[in-house]
């Protein structure tokens, strides 16, 4: 059998990343996307901590930490939005939020 | 047994991640994603990184599926939004565009040689230790920043999702609500 090495982690987070990207590209709702964007994160915190592993190093560890932080919070201010915007519109579709005229 | 257990959890984390990009159900959805959370955090105990891998659960699991389950009270969730394709080339592009570029992001570490140990592994102590003596040595201003940033979070979701709380309802009684909910129906349709 192989010894796991850092390139195995690398592969494995980017193919994480890739599903989470597929998520952000074809979700509609509004509540699926937020989802989505928490793939991304932990796919991440994935390269993180196996960089830091294989360097001997803490700071991925570090990094990590504060990603999780930065995606705790990025959920509690985006759910009170939504929910602003649902009690507003009655909908969580995406299309609908076009009032900008871009 | 360190690579068994690796394809296993890579296995399963990409299983349930991929179900909870394309399930169409909410709850199928959240369900699906706590459990990935779970998975991930193996990854973190194989890497030796053991503090990382218990605040994952907690935080991931504990805290955030939570949010979300609250998050999905407020919404009719049964009823799903239609998931419609925008144009092929434009899928094409942008898949393209981010396929380069996380390309780039992996190889970087793997062509630069230069990379060595900035903040090292203090010797003789464990995982949940050396992360302590780290975090509050090196990284003790960005730590407290990230304590404040939590605390303007927590207060901006109760300022939004609170609004109209001020009244309530199980102290009120059943005609007293009725009349609420007429007049906000009234409202509704002046508007």
């Amino acid at each position: 059998m192989m010894e796991i090495g850092l390139t195995h982690y690398l592969v494995l987070a980017t193919i994480l990343f890739a599903i989470g990207l597929v998520g952000v590209m074809r979700r509609k709702n509004l509540l699926m996307l937020f989802m989505a964007s928490e793939i991304l994160l932990n796919a991440v915190n994935v390269a993180f901590a196996a960089i830091g592993h294989y360097y001997g190093d803490l700071t991925g560890q570090m990094f990590a930490f504060f990603v999780i932080a930065i995606a705790a919070s990025e959920v509690a201010v985006g759910l009170g939005l939504l929910i602003i915007w649902y009690k507003r519109t009655g909908t969580i579709d995406l299309d609908t939020m076009t009032s900008m005229r871009g | 047994m360190e690579t068994i257990a690796f394809y296993l959890f890579a296995a399963l984390t990409i299983t349930m991640f991929t179900y909870t990009v394309m399930s169409s159900q909410a709850l199928f959805a959240l369900s699906s994603m706590a459990a990935g959370m779970i998975m991930i955090s193996a990854f973190f105990f194989l890497l030796d990184a053991d503090f990382l891998g218990v605040v994952q659960i907690i935080v991931y699991t504990g805290a955030v599926m939570a949010l979300y389950a609250f998050g999905m009270m407020f919404f009719d969730t049964t009823r799903a939004v239609k998931e419609h394709n925008t144009s092929k080339i434009m899928v094409l592009t942008l898949s393209t565009l981010a396929a380069v570029l996380v390309i780039a992001i992996v190889t970087m570490p793997l062509i630069a040689d230069n990379i060595g140990a900035v903040f090292p592994e203090p010797a003789g102590v464990d995982n949940p230790k050396a992360v302590g003596i780290v975090l509050f040595t090196k990284y003790l201003v960005p730590f407290e920043v990230a304590a404040v940033m939590l605390l303007v979070a927590m207060i901006a979701g109760i300022v939004m999702a609170g609004k109209k709380m001020d009244r309530s309802l199980t102290k009120m009684k059943e005609e007293e609500i009725t009349m609420l909910r007429q007049e906000e129906t009234l409202q509704k349709v002046t508007l």
